[in-house]
Parts: structure tokens; sequence; C-alpha cells
């Protein structure tokens, strides 16, 4: 009965047509592995090199699809949340049953794999030997799978879905007493969780200017804001979430996104998405730089991409220190 | 950045003479795209509005109502109940109430009859909808009569309209006085129809209901927020059963974006060949078509939104009413709040824009790839 819901119909739709897309992409990327060869100017090659067009725009479709249908999954768990017993804010929903999380923790996967593929395009065929082409369809058969797991879990989730079932809100879920990962992560010593959140930002936007400076070891800024991305997200959880609510057992990182907190949770949430995006695709596109097609690309992209994810980390960790900063909730004698 | 965007700027430049250029052929393409995102609209747009009307008018009523079961039927509740409750804790208050229907033969419609509640009313006069106003031609200082269990009649006058803001519930409601209600219908002092309790904090709301039931056996206590989560989904499931039937015009729609983004005409052929002739490349014009896309998706959403919020609110949904409110004799006239927000127009953007777009992306490869001589021949 909750498949007739436009919303959930709409997400069912998308993630099969984004499936559909993908599966159609990955023929084609298993034709390229076996039997690419630029040198050739056979009929069968100069097919291939023309479907290359046909498969990018559908991927690239594909995985803007995959963002906006995040986006709609975390509005949908929002705004069904009346309809269950318990459910005050998207946490309640997505805790109906087992499927809820790893969904949306899915969603979230797909959506960066995504951009780094995209990003992998690009440069790939900006080259006009198409050096890469091998790796990003080796790349696009790995999410293959995340892709049609997310469309699997999501339709279990939603399918799954009994109103009967007293589900909890975000205030059990996420309180220190009760068991589970968001307890755990609830729970974590927000005067250490802090303390690591400002390292990981200084870390991270240091690492972030030096590669656009240097214009090299895009590696390291990748892999600093996957550990960053993580932290940050943790610590919205365990301390961040604290002072915009201004209440000291509130931990919910949905409710922040409610017009009653002045939708701080859209500046927090969109920068950090963006940078850790752009972040990822710096690391995926600068070891590349040996390829001597590829060189000028990557010389301009690298620090022009490292620069926009600077500025989305900085104004990221400035508007959560700026919530803390201006909250009226003092931890100070209770946490230090 | 900047050669960027002025390469995109010319390709809109060029996407859109082109698209004026084949006038009779956008446009038709326009007016279904238009006529589809419509419809899905309206549904949308008109669901959400009622739900939203509601669960505001649901804001005032009382968290628990109260009723007593007698075989699995509804029945009068005794006041000593009251006193039986005695003091919970958490509840702010409880009285009784009493209201019923009342058949009236002359317009085949029934009443909701209720009792003014705090402010006393008159024992002759009543206060009644707009909706039974309209239906038996009525005003302030008129007279109508209402026969009662036991044959005889009583006349009231009307001392005041209900305001009509309220008329989506109120249209078909007469209020009258306690002491005229037990006289009307022939019920004794010392019953109620039944209770109503209000709770302050909604978290105590189930534990008082828990109790309740345990205190009075025979009694069920109705949760205000049961309703509004029965109406949420109730809403949702009937806007989805629309969406499934229009899904019909959806596949239709692919269908006609897919034979007009693949059946190109001869001239656009050319077109397309003489644009790689003079040194476009596949990406360039695929870009372009891209554009085309976008220029007419935008454009058709924008209308057929604008349109389906026009039918909404000021045309009062007449399509699609009797499907997603119901109907009855004395239907409330009413304008809804407008009503929108992002998941709506999400919602409404995989259901339109998102068909077109996967629909023409094979056949726009298929043209981009063509050889500009191959064409020209």
């Amino acid at each position: 009965m909750m498949l007739l819901n436009p919303a959930i119909m709409a997400l069912v739709m998308v993630s099969a047509v984004v499936c559909l897309m993908m599966l159609l992409a990955s023929g084609f990327a298993v034709r390229v592995l076996l039997r690419w060869d630029i040198n050739s100017g056979s009929e069968r090659q100069l097919r291939l090199e023309r479907r290359t067009y046909l498969i990018s725009t559908l991927l690239i479709w594909a995985f803007s699809f995959q963002l906006m249908s995040l986006m709609l999954f975390i509005y949908n768990a929002e705004s069904m949340s009346g309809q269950f017993v318990g459910a005050m804010c998207a946490t309640g929903v997505l805790n109906v049953n087992a499927w809820g999380w790893p969904t949306l923790f899915l969603k979230m996967g797909v959506f960066f794999s995504g951009t780094v593929w995209i990003a992998l395009n690009y440069l790939d065929n900006q080259g006009y030997d198409y050096p890469l082409i091998r790796y990003k369809y080796l790349l696009l058969l790995a999410v293959l799978p995340l892709a049609v797991t997310e469309f699997i879990l999501q339709l279990l989730y939603f399918t799954n879905m009994d109103p009967d079932v007293i589900t909890s809100c975000c205030g059990t879920l996420f309180s220190s007493q009760s068991e589970g990962v968001a307890a755990e992560i609830s729970g974590l010593p927000p005067s250490s969780m802090s303390l690591g959140f400002a390292f990981t930002g200084v870390m991270v936007i240091s690492s972030g200017v030096w590669v656009a400076l240097r214009g090299r070891n895009g590696w390291l800024f990748a892999l600093l804001s996957g550990i960053a991305f993580i932290v940050a997200l943790m610590s919205i959880v365990s301390f961040i979430s604290l002072y915009i609510y201004e209440h000291p057992h509130h931990h919910c990182p949905f409710c922040i996104l409610k017009s009653g907190h002045d939708y701080v949770g859209y500046i927090l949430y969109v920068p950090l998405f963006i940078a850790t995006a752009l972040a990822l695709s710096v690391g995926a596109v600068s070891p590349w730089r040996g390829i001597s097609s590829l060189t000028p690309t990557i010389e301009s992209i690298v620090p022009r991409l490292s620069w926009i994810a600077v500025l989305f980390f900085a104004l990221f960790y400035l508007v959560a220190t700026w919530s803390v900063w201006t909250s009226h909730l003092t931890m100070m004698e209770v946490w230090w | 950045m900047l050669y960027f965007l002025r390469k995109q700027k010319y390709l809109i430049d060029y996407t859109l003479s082109s698209l004026l250029r084949r006038k009779a052929k956008s446009l038709g393409l326009l007016a279904v795209y238009s006529m589809i995102v419509f419809m899905l609209a309206s549904v949308t747009l008109f669901s959400h509005a009622l739900r939203n009307e509601a669960g505001l008018m649901l804001q005032a009523s009382p968290e628990i109502i109260l009723q007593r079961m007698e075989a699995g039927r509804h029945a009068m509740i005794p006041t000593d109940y009251l006193q039986r409750i005695g003091q919970l804790r958490g509840v702010k208050q409880k009285e009784g109430r009493l209201w019923g229907y009342y058949y009236d033969p002359a317009v085949k419609a029934n009443y909701t009859i209720m009792t003014g509640g705090q402010s006393e009313t008159p024992l002759t006069s009543i206060i009644i909808g707009t909706g039974i106003a309209r239906a038996r031609g009525l005003d302030v200082g008129d007279y109508l009569t209402l026969r009662s269990q036991n044959g005889e009649a009583f006349s009231f006058q009307i001392s005041a309209l209900l305001d009509d803001k309220s008329e989506l519930v109120s249209a078909d409601l007469l209020l009258m006085s306690p002491k005229a209600f037990r006289r009307v219908f022939n019920i004794p002092e010392g019953l109620y129809t039944d209770l109503v309790l209000s709770v302050r904090n909604p978290r105590e709301v189930i534990t008082v209901a828990e109790k309740l039931t345990q205190l009075l056996p025979d009694t069920r206590p109705i949760l205000r927020d049961e309703v509004l989560r029965t109406y949420d989904s109730v809403f949702s499931w009937r806007q989805g059963i629309l969406f499934v039937l229009l899904t019909g015009s959806i596949l239709a729609f692919v269908i006609f974006a897919w034979d007009k983004a693949s059946g190109l005409s001869a001239e656009e052929r050319r077109e397309i060949g003489i644009l790689k002739a003079v040194g476009w490349e596949t990406a360039d014009v695929m870009r372009m078509k891209f554009w085309e896309g976008m220029i007419i998706s935008l454009t058709a959403f924008l209308i057929g939104y604008l349109a389906a919020y026009a039918h909404v609110f000021f045309a009062s949904a007449s399509l699609f009413e009797p499907v997603l409110k119901g109907w009855a004799v004395l239907y409330p006239q009413f304008r809804l709040t407008p009503f929108v927000d992002g998941l709506q127009l999400a919602t409404l953007f995989f259901f339109s824009v998102l068909p077109y777009i996967v629909a023409t992306i094979i056949p726009i490869w298929r043209t981009s790839i063509a050889d500009p001589d191959a064409v020209m021949r």
C-alpha cells in the first residue's frame, strides 16, 4: 500500500531507470574492455568510438538522477514522519525497518562514485586517444553492483513499511543510553570529537591548499577529505546539532534541515557534499599526469577543482563553527 | 569558465532560433508536454492542499475523543464517566459533547448538529453553516423548523451564519443549545454523545489513552494523531491511484517524445549535416540537442505547473474534485490555501521531465553521430 505514495513511486522508478541505464552502459563497458583498440581502423572500433558518446551521456544523466533521488529520499522520509507512530522526523521513518539506513548510505556511495566517474570521463574526453577508457569502464563495472543493491534495498525498504510498527524517533535513537551505531556516535565524547573535527578540518584544508598550489599528490587530499567527511557527519550527530538545537540531548542529523532552525542543515550538508565530491575527483584525476595527452588538462583542472573544494570545505567549517559560537547552549563545565 | 558560459550561450541562442524555425513541431510537443505536467501537477497540488487543510483543521481539535461502545457500536456515554475518569495526570481539560446528524427530507441531506459548547446559544436560536443556508435559501433572522424524535416541530430563529472561511468543515453544521438538542433528539440529561480530553504533552497521549481503556473497558479512545495519520495516508494513497491511472498517458507521452526525437525530417537532417560539415563535433550537436530538451522541458514544466496552480486554487480543481475529496449534497464551496513544497516539485519533475529525458537520449545520439556526407547526399 505504501508503494502508492507518489514520492515513493518516483523514487522506485528513478532507481529502476538508473539501474537500467547503468546495465546498458555496463554491457558496453565489457565490450570496450575486451575489444578496444585505438590504433585499429576497423568498423567495430569505429562503432565503439561512436557509442562512447551515448554511454557517457547516459551515465552523466544517471548520476544526476541519482543525486536528485538522494535528496528526494530524505525529503520523503521527512514528509512521511506523520504516517508512523513514534516518528517525528526522517530518523524515525528511516528506522521503520532494517533497510532504511543502508539505502541512504548506498545512495550516498553511488553519488560519490558517480562524481568521480564523471570527473574521469571528462578527463578522458580531453585526451585525443582516450587513454583512460579502460579504467573508467572498470570503475563503472564496480559501481554497478552498488546501484543494483541500492535499488533492491530501497524496494525492500518501501515494501516492508508497516504503518502499525512503533518506530523510535530521533530522541531515543540518538541517545547515549541506547544501543547501536547511532547511539555509539552520539555517545562519543564531544570534547575529543570536537578536537578531531577541528584537526581533520585543518588537515583537509591545508592539504587542499597544498595540492592546489603544487598541483600534485591529489590522492592525499582525496583521502583526507574522505576522513574529514566521515568525522564531520559524526561530529554533527555528536555535538554540532546540540548547539544548533540548544538542547544538551538532541542529536538528530535531520531536524537541522527544518525551518525551525533556519534551514542551517542545508548550509552545512550542501557545501560538505560538494567539497568531498570535488576532492575525491581531484584524487581520481591527478595520478594520470604522466600520460602526455592529459598533462595540460590535469595541470589546469587539478588546482581549479582543489580551490573550489577548499572553498566549500572552508564554508562548511565556518558555518559549523559559527553555529556553535552563536548558540546559547554552554557545555563548558560539562564536557571540559 | 567564461569561455564555457559563452559557448553555452551561443548554443542556446542557436537552439532557440532553430526551434522557432520549426514552430509547428515544437509547439505540438510543448502542448502535449505541458498537458502532462498540468494533469500531474493538478493532482499533486490539490491533494497536498487538502491534506494540509485537514491538518490545520484538526490542529484545534482535542487530543483524545472517548466513545462508549455497545455491542461494537458507538453508544451514548453517561455523565458519571467523567467522574470515573477522575484526575488523570496530564489531562488538562475534559468535557462531554453532544452532537448528531439530522436528515432533512426537504433538501435530502444530512445536517451535522452540535451544541454550542461554552458560548451558550439561547434556547430558540441556532447558528447554521453557509451550506445549509444556500440549500434552504435562509438568512439571518429567518426561521428553520426541525422535527423532533417524537414528531413535534421546533422552530428556531437563525441568529448568525458561520464564517465561510471554515466552510470545508462547517458547510453542513448547525449549532444549537444543549437543552434544545436534548429536546429535539429526546436525549435524557446525564448522557453525552462522547467525551473529549485535551492533553498538554503530546508524548503522554498514548499513556493517557492506555489508562482510559483500563479504567473504562467499554470505551474506545480515538487519538487525534491517529486521525491525522489516516488522513495523511489516505490522501497520498488517492493521489497515488490517480498517478497510476495517469501512467498510461505518461507512457504515451514517452513514445511520442521518442518518436519526435527520432523521426527527423529531411530538413533537420540536412541542418545537422551542414553543422558537422562546418566543423561542429558530435559532442557539440549533442549539447545543442541537450539545450533543446532543456528549453522545451522547462517551458512545459512552467506552463503546466502554472496552469495547474490556477486550476486548483482559482477554479477549485473542477476536473478531479469528486475523486480526491468525495462528494455530498451539501458540499462546501471553498478555496484552498496554496501550498507548494520541494518534495512535491521533485516528485512532479521525476514523473514528467525524467521520462522525457530518458526517452530522447538514444534518438539524440543517433542523429548526432550521422556522417555529414551521408546526410547531405
